[in-house]
This record gives structure tokens, sequence and C-alpha cells, in this order.
């Protein structure tokens, strides 16, 4: 039976957990006591849309108020005002208008721990109809007429490599679901594996039922537990009704999932080395062709998607192609999953039409920059990607427009940044990342990027020369051309699009030898503003490593020598005298 | 020189169940690595030993696999292992400074065990809490938008 009144308790995934139970029977409590018990549900959920809200919130439904900082007074308040004498209560409308939900659709809305909630929400009708009413090659047919393309960066269309593997002959052909998100500062398939996990589950049995596979695997982050949890529990809730397993509703199909750990390897998520990786060996690339689509995971025909191609999936079989291709722009269709970080108000999920600008996902739904700093740009794509500055904020988003202008889609990161970000510095963090991460099959990934990372160091550390610049531009487009998987063919990317749009900050660095965004060390400089120092003596008796001389009577002075740039005086400091620059 | 290996090393029962369980699957070693470590907090030589011998396979291709994935630890953590994110997020809202106050605080450096045994400090990838950047996880609790003032008594907390 349907209720009247939806309470769902949310919050940032695991940190809240225990106080988001508490709150769950506290409500519970307080409904029975108005007798409310058969008109009010109280669901736990993951909302992804208020990320940055602290502690547990609820979002009531379907009223759509969102109401943050629970007190007990406020539950009481909410119970016996609203629900009961349906007073509105105070909260925030932000469900933000631009916003378009198909991969999200259930996030936040359904108890994912429940496959009720889901089959309510038309979950499992896909497969069905799939099974059933459709032929598999009209089933990929559809997916090509959607235009979807996989979401998990390179954006090849999805119906195209599942007829690849419709067509390979073999006895056995496996699905494999990418989730190993490891673009640091992205978590959207996170949060759809845990908001939603039957909806990525129904998608593997569609794909499995089109291209005449039996089996598929989950490769997933070990360091997900919540969602791992989640699709075990749904794996098997789907198997106790039939709709996943062996003979999947009598119709003779049957479908098996198991899920695999990842166990921290950004490569991984290049799909030869997830192979390896599910093999149970080094997480290594191979040479493509051959693609996994013809010759995968053990040598048979394999669909590696991730996450969000998949939770398109039942979307499009059950609401048509040309539903799903009228979203988007000309040749990105459908949404996209962002997970919009940094420097914004609202750090959080954003699912929006390909096509809308970015200034719209950052200034009006993201609510702009923090402490009304003045923006400076946006990185997409993660470590592959590149920097985007302000010129291009009104441009359409989707893969060909970001490729255009040196970034690219990537898995949906967006890393915001503000004038105290400098992009040398940025570029080193990434720099770091990718050298970390190189695996050290091929040479011009494993020695071209500690070169870049080498010459990066130098720069921030005030010994860079102009020369260094070309050197760089010329080992990038050297990894660019020769490196064997995408890692090491996109590591310069960063470089290459702040030596583009920043590249005053990089001669800053290397002729003036300043860093105005005030985060490369070497570069800095602390100096007391006599004016405004009372001599109070502070910054001396604080500094760890006494580089501060002098005393009351005559002021205090640093030596630049002695000092290691931590900032602890100007942090004490309660009349801001000391400069830093 | 010769190693000195305990071979009396008795893997637990829960190990050596998960280990039938997944003897025969193929593409078995990462998941079988996991539950070892999630037993020790590390794989310890002697038990990467006797898995050589329950799977019949070489210590180099355990090793191979070890070695390359960033999650699998040689060493033995501290009682309460911090891991601090330094995912692109948690960088630029100060990730950095949380890993120099811990480093000040405790007296050890990344990748080290304090000397009581009860800390040990680890920079990882991005955990998938952006909205919460700077964030760190102290014996798998997590901490959210941390301030550099409150470490101390963070990790006072752990100690008692």
């Amino acid at each position: 039976m349907p209720y009247n009144h939806y309470i769902l308790v949310s919050g940032d995934s695991e940190s809240s957990l225990n106080r988001r139970n508490e709150l769950i029977s506290f409500f519970e409590k307080e409904i029975a006591g108005q007798n409310l018990t058969d008109d009010v549900q109280v669901v736990s959920t993951i909302d992804t849309s208020a990320c940055g809200m602290e502690g547990p919130f609820i979002k009531i439904l379907p009223e759509n108020i969102y109401i943050h900082n629970l007190t007990p007074e406020k539950v009481r308040s909410i119970v016996q005002e609203h629900l009961a004498k349906g007073i509105p209560p105070e909260g925030t409308g932000t469900e933000a208008d631009k916003q378009f939900r198909i991969v999200l659709r259930n996030c936040g809305v359904i108890d994912p721990e429940r496959i009720e909630d889901y089959i309510l929400r038309d979950g499992y009708s896909a497969l069905e109809k799939v099974i059933f009413d459709m032929t598999p090659e009209q089933v990929i047919d559809e997916i090509r007429k959607s235009g979807l393309r996989g979401r998990g960066g390179a954006g090849f269309p999805t119906g195209l490599k599942w007829s690849f593997t419709k067509e390979a002959s073999s006895d056995q052909k496996y699905v494999v679901c990418n989730a190993d998100e490891g673009d640091p500062g992205a978590y959207m398939d996170r949060s759809t594996l845990e908001g939603d996990p039957h909806s990525v589950l129904e998608a593997m049995a569609i794909a499995g039922c089109a291209v005449g596979a039996d089996t598929g695997y989950i490769y997933i982050r070990a360091e997900y537990p919540l969602a791992i949890k989640r699709l075990e529990l749904a794996i098997k809730q789907a198997t106790e009704l039939g709709l996943l397993g062996d003979n999947i509703l009598g119709s003779g199909f049957s479908f098996n999932i198991e899920i695999r750990y990842g166990a921290g390897a950004f490569v991984c998520g290049e799909e030869t080395a997830l192979l390896a990786s599910l093999e149970g060996e080094r997480g290594t690339p191979k040479p493509r062709p051959p693609f996994p689509a013809v010759k995968g995971l053990w040598g048979k025909p394999t669909v590696v998607n991730n996450v969000e191609t998949f939770a398109n999936i039942p979307v499009v079989i059950l609401k048509g192609s040309s539903w799903f291709s009228s979203i988007g722009s000309e040749k990105s269709k459908g949404t996209k999953v962002f997970a919009v970080t940094g420097k914004v108000k609202n750090s959080g999920l954003v699912e929006v039409p390909m096509g809308t600008p970015l200034r719209d996902i950052i200034f009006s739904i993201s609510g702009g920059i923090r402490d009304n700093k003045k923006f400076k740009a946006v990185q997409t794509g993660g470590p592959s990607g590149g920097v985007i500055p302000e010129q291009f904020l009104d441009t359409p988003i989707d893969y060909d427009n970001l490729t255009a202008i040196g970034s690219m889609m990537g898995s949906g990161g967006m890393i915001v940044m503000d004038e105290d970000d400098c992009m040398v510095d940025v570029n080193k963090f990434y720099l770091q990342f990718s050298v970390d991460e190189s695996c050290g099959k091929c040479a011009p990934c494993r020695i071209g990027g500690r070169e870049l990372l080498t010459y990066l160091e130098k720069i921030s550390g005030g010994q860079g020369e102009l020369e260094d610049i070309e050197k760089m531009k010329r080992i990038g487009k050297a990894m660019q051309k020769a490196s064997l998987c995408a890692l090491g063919q996109t590591t310069s990317n960063p470089i290459q699009s702040a030596l583009k749009y920043f590249y005053n900050e990089y001669e800053d660095h290397i002729v003036h030898k300043k860093c105005t965004a005030g985060k490369c060390v070497s570069l800095l400089k602390f100096i007391i503003i006599t004016d405004k120092c009372v001599k109070c003596g502070v910054c001396k008796r604080v500094c760890p490593v006494s580089a501060i001389s002098g005393d009351r009577d005559s002021g205090f002075l640093i030596d630049q020598s002695k000092c290691i740039k931590c900032g602890l005086c100007r942090e004490k400091c309660k009349f801001e005298a000391i400069n830093k620059g | 020189m010769k190693e000195h290996i305990d071979q009396t090393i008795k893997l637990s029962p829960e190990i050596l169940n998960h280990v039938r369980e997944w003897k025969d699957k193929p593409g078995n070693l990462i998941m079988i690595l996991h539950k070892v470590q999630e037993e020790y907090g590390y794989v310890p030589r002697e038990a990467a030993l006797k898995l050589t011998e329950l799977l019949d396979i070489p210590l180099a291709k355990v090793y191979g696999v070890l070695t390359f994935y960033h999650l699998f630890k040689l060493k033995k953590p501290g009682k309460y292992p911090i891991q601090v994110c330094m995912g692109t997020a948690c960088y630029l809202k100060g990730g950095e400074d949380i890993i120099r106050e811990l480093e000040n605080l405790l007296g050890i450096g990344v990748n080290q065990i304090s000397e009581d045994g009860l800390f040990s400090i680890e920079a990882v990838r991005c955990i998938g809490c952006c909205g919460l950047a700077p964030v760190m996880t102290i014996g798998g609790e997590v901490f959210g938008k941390v301030k550099r003032e409150q470490l101390a008594e963070i990790l006072a907390r752990f100690k008692e």
C-alpha cells in the first residue's frame, strides 16, 4: 500500500550511519505516537544531490523539501505540525531545475536494500521485455539508435560494442561491469551502486541476453564496502525472486553475477588491465586490437561497460531509443552525471542533459565559488583531462566539445578551482598521481611521466628555465603517440592544457620566481609588515625552527635562509602583520 | 642470507574456508589475498608462503600481485591506521596540511608506525566523500571537513 508521505533519511554514506539510524528510530517513535504509522514511511537512503550537507538530513516526499540540522524538537514539530496537521515545514526545496535524472532516477528515492521498492518503480520490467518481447538484434538496435555512448570516459557507442560481442562466435561470453572508479574526485558510480544497485544488475542481465552471455562480473573497488554490501544483498534478492540466476522468469535464459574486488590500481579502469586483474593477475594493459568485445576475459568475447552506462540501459529499453535520443546534444545523447567538487559552494552529484553549459553546472546548480572567491578553472576528466578556463564556461558539455577545448569528458569528475589554486601545483598533483599509477609496462609512460614530474618539481621549486616548457611539450607528445594505453596517452593532458590557457602562470614561476596563488612553497616568502606589527612576539615564540629574531623593543625579523615556510607565524599573528608572497 | 621464516604460522579456519571456497574458481588470488589482509591488517610473508602451498602457485606470482596493487600491505600497520585522503578535492582543500600536522603530532612519517604501535599514517587515493573534503579515516571511522586544530583531540580519543 502506498503511503501519503515518505521521509527519506540520508547523509554522506558511511560517516553518519549511526546518527542516521538514531534519527530513523526517533522519527518512527514520534510517528507511532501520532498514530501515523500507516500514513508515513521512513526510508534510509543515499541522497546524492546534497552531499555537501553535514550530517544526516531528510527529504520529505511528495513535498520535495530538504531539512537538515535536525534536532529532537525539529523532528517532533515535523511530525506533529506537518505530518499530522499539514502545516508546511521549514526547509529548502533544492531540487535544481536544470538537473535531469536518468541514471540517478532512483537514488535517494528508493530504499536500495529493498528490491520491492525498485520493482515498484518499473524495476526489472526492462529485463522482462528484453527476454520475452524482443530479439537480441532488436535490443542491440535499440541501444544503437539511442546514441548511448560509454560513460567511462572514451565515449565509445555502446550498441556497437555489444554488436561486436554478439557477432563473435564462442561457447562462452561474459559481461563485465567496470566499477573501478579511480579518478580522484569522482564518486558517481559509488553513489549509483549504493543508491540503486538493482539498475546495474538488471542492465547486465539485459546485456547478457543481447550478446549471449550467461555470466557477469562486477569489478569493484575494495574501498567501497557499502556498495559491495548492497550489491551482494541485491544479487541475493534478485536471485530469490527468479530475476537473476538460472532460468530467469522461467524463460530458459540464465544469468549469474559475481562480485570481484579491485585492489587499488588506477590503471585497472582501462578495460584490458581490468580483465587481467579479474583473472587474478597484475593489472597491466594489453595492446588493442584484439578488443575485449572479441577477445576478453579468459580469451572469450566480453562486454565491458561502466556503472553509469549500465544504469542508463533499462531506461533506454523501457522508454525507447527515440525518447532517449531526444535528450542531449547532437552527437552526445542522454545525460551525464558529474561529481562537482573543489571550491564550489555545494559539492555533490549533478545529473544534467548533455549539452548543458559548464556555467549552469558550476554557478546555478552548484552555487558558484565558495567564500566569494574568483573562478579560475575547472578540470574535467581527472588526471587524463585538462583545465578549462573562464572563457569556455558557456561551452555546451559533450564528448566532442570537451575534446576540442583540450580536456575530455572522462568519467565525470569536475574539480573547480579558484584564485588560490596554482596551475603548476595542480599539474604536479595530477602528474604525481599518474606516475604513481603507471603500471610500468611500457617505456613512454614509465619514463616520460617521471621526466615530466621532474620538470614540474624543478619549476615549482624555483629552478625552472623557459626551455623546460618546450621539453615538456615534446615529451608529452611522445607519450601521447607511443604509450600502450590511455593512462600514458593522456598523462600530459593537464600540462598541455595549462600551458595553453595559463602560460603566464608558468612564466611567473620560471621568469619571476613567483607563485601568485601562494601554493609553491619554495617560492614563498614570509615578511613582517613593520607598520602593522605591534611587537608582541608571538611569531618568534611559535616559530618551530627559530627563524625569527629580535625583541619587543626593536621588533622582529624573519631569517629567510632558516624559514621553512610552514606559515605558523602568519596563522598565529592576530594583527595580520605577516605577509605571504 | 638465509631468511628466518616462521613456517609454523597457522592460518585461521576462516581463511582456510575462504581458500577452499575460492580454490577452484579462476582468478581467485586477489580475492584470497583480500581475506588474508582483512584478518592480519597486512599480508605476512609466512601467510603468503602458506598460500603458495594451498593454491599450488609460485611465491613470485603471489608477490607479483601483492606488489602491484596499492591496497595490499607487506608491513604491519598500527592498531588504528590513519588514512588521509589525497584525492583531488581533499588535496585542494588542504589534505597535505593534515598529513604534515599528523606527522608532527605523532613524530612519524607517512607509512611508519608510532612507537606505541597505535597509529600509522598513510596517504590514500580518493575515498569518495569529496563533499566532505578534507577527509581522513582512523581505524575505519571517517572524519570529514577535518581542521588541523582538531587533530590532537581526535588522536587523544583513540589513545584512551
